[in-house]
């Protein structure tokens, strides 16, 4: 059995009134990819806002490799090897690729204290800035400013920059966005490389990507999860044909 | 580093040097209290144009250093420039400390506001009780001298050598915070400034960065209120004044906000501007309403040149290019 690293327990937020995420449990294992889907509103951002520590959970418990992180503020999950992605691009336009690869890698290596240091010659960040590019398809592109970058560059520049953290597991939010065919194409080519040494929770509305890269698949409405399970059992449930692929199959 | 931005720099020094030469006391006089608010401006750049925190209470910094100085100084003998410079440096990175330590909690609008409330405080602190000398100020009785045993290094009495050292200490600043955006320090303040959520994101905790930032902003402020003081030989509240904190937000986005050339070009520009509409010579009687030319020929800059000064070159390259495109 995989090794699970990221635990989530009966994990609920509430907005006043609003309960956007309803006692929703999940497990993340090594070399899987763990796919949420559900409608919009359904509660799948903030599910994975409250795993990265974007948002406080209002009740239930969040273990990282069986430590207890629920009250751990994002910086420190992120550092400890939880990395996310975001579902609008939130690169730094002005940098150049290496260098968001490299700021994202000076998290784990900051010397903050080294002011006469230049950082474009740091030894620990640099070689981890221009890895996370290559990993990431981004080896022929380092020297160009991320604002030119095309859509689907960009999206690749993201999880370059979550690469360089180092994270065990990757929370990803609908990376495949916007994205053409062919981009789409490179980008699960790039997640099940990435499948072999990472726990990936993949947020994600195309369900042909979902279906062909996801190892299980939790079904949120309401905020609440109607089902968990292997693609195929998920497929075939009745309450999910009904409430979120229209009857499909 | 781009030997097309160093060279202007060592030209403006060499210039900067070289000036006293050819001016008189009145010119040495207006470009020591320049280069004095050059390096405010350099202070608020660090803040304002790195990490992206719109600070509206840097006089208070500038101020209390100032202040410090005339306070802690013996009145009988000068005081050692060995101690009183970063005693009166650490008094403003202690104010920015605490300044900083409660409005970093807040965003936007609300920092500009805590950070006003806090120049406002200290403001009426030095206006209203006796510490401060009320609205009249206060004298420093002897200038502070550099001394080993009975050899006196240099006496920040003479304006010559005053002028100087705030020359060096200038470009000390500049090159200390060219070295510190370059750093990973500096990098981290210029990720916060682009997109703090991301940095929350790759595991940066923010927060002690955006106020080592302010502390550092508030020793710069302090080396500019310390050598003011010492200029002048005399404080009053208005250097705690929000509109010296409002000026100073001006000579950073008249030079261009985002760089360290555009806070010393800024400065520049608006002391040669101020002195410009004060002139009774060219203005006559219009001269009183100095304020309104300053501020329209500000509105107009800023219009004109959204980079700022700065951007002028490039902004001249990319037109002369346009037409000449255009003719062939």
């Amino acid at each position: 059995m995989s090794e699970v690293l990221l635990r989530a327990s009966q994990l609920t937020r509430r907005f006043g009134g609003l309960v956007a995420v309803d006692g929703v449990s999940l497990e993340l294992q090594r070399g899987t990819v763990h796919a949420v889907i559900g409608t919009n509103g359904a509660g799948k951002s903030t599910l994975i806002n409250i795993l990265s520590g974007e948002l406080a959970a209002s009740s239930g418990r969040v273990e990282l490799r069986g430590t207890d992180i629920t009250r751990w503020s994002q910086p420190r999950r992120a550092r400890a090897g939880v990395g996310r992605s975001y579902q609008r691009t939130t690169i730094y336009p002005v940098f150049t690729v290496l260098e968001n690869c490299r700021l994202a890698a000076q998290a784990r290596h900051p010397r903050p204290w080294a002011w006469w240091a230049d950082a474009d010659a740091c030894p620990h960040s640099v070689p981890a800035a221009r890895d996370a590019a290559a990993r990431a398809g981004l080896a022929d592109w380092l020297d160009r400013p991320a604002g030119t970058l095309s859509h689907g560059q960009r999206r690749q520049l993201e999880i370059a920059m979550c690469l360089a953290t180092q994270p065990e597991v990757l929370l990803l939010d609908e990376p495949l966005a916007g994205m053409g065919a062919e981009e789409t194409e490179r980008m699960l080519a790039l997640l099940g490389e990435l499948k072999a040494g990472h726990a990936i929770a993949l947020v994600e509305h195309d369900m042909d990507a979902v279906f062909r890269i996801a190892d299980r698949i939790t079904v949120m409405v309401n905020g609440a999860v109607l089902a968990s399970g292997e693609p195929q059992a998920v497929k075939a449930n009745a309450e999910v044909q009904a409430a979120y692929l229209g009857g499909a199959e | 580093m781009n030997p097309a931005r160093i060279v202007p720099v060592l030209l403006a020094t060499l210039a900067l040097a070289l000036w006293p030469l050819a001016a008189g006391s009145y010119g040495i006089d207006f470009a020591t209290k320049t280069m004095i608010f050059a390096i405010l401006a350099l202070s608020l750049e660090l803040l304002v144009g790195t990490t992206g925190l719109v600070c509206f209470g840097q006089a208070a910094l500038f101020g209390l250093a100032g202040y410090a100085v005339v306070q802690l100084s013996p009145a009988d003998a000068p005081a050692s420039l060995f101690w009183l410079l970063p005693v009166s440096m650490a008094v403003a990175a202690a104010y920015a400390l605490f300044m900083g330590a409660l409005s970093l909690r807040t965003r936007g609008v609300y920092f500009i506001m805590v950070t006003l409330a806090f120049a406002q405080m200290a403001y009426y602190v030095v206006h209203d009780t006796p510490l401060g000398g009320g609205t009249d100020g206060i004298y420093l009785s002897l200038k502070p001298v550099a001394e080993i045993g009975s050899t006196v290094l240099l006496d920040l009495g003479d304006p010559l050598a005053l002028y100087y050292f705030v020359l060096g200490a200038l470009a000390l600043v500049f090159v200390f915070l060219a070295l510190l955006l370059r750093s990973p320090f500096g990098r981290a303040l210029a990720g916060i400034r682009i997109n703090e959520q991301r940095m929350r994101a790759t595991g940066f905790t923010t927060y002690p960065y955006k106020l080592a930032a302010f502390v550092i902003s508030g020793a710069i402020a302090g080396l500019g209120g310390f050598l003011f003081a010492v200029k002048d030989g005399y404080v009053n509240p208005e250097l705690l004044s929000w509109h010296l904190s409002g000026s100073v937000l001006v000579m950073i986005i008249l030079g261009g906000i985002g760089h360290l050339r555009g806070a010393v070009i800024g400065a520049f520009a608006f002391a040669l501007l101020q002195e410009f509409f004060k002139s009774e010579a060219i203005f006559g009687d219009f001269s009183k309403h100095w304020l309104l030319g300053l501020g329209l020929t500000i509105i107009v800059s800023v219009a004109l040149l959204p980079r700022g000064l700065i951007g002028i070159g490039a902004l001249l390259s990319r037109r002369l290019q346009r037409r000449v495109g255009g003719t062939l």
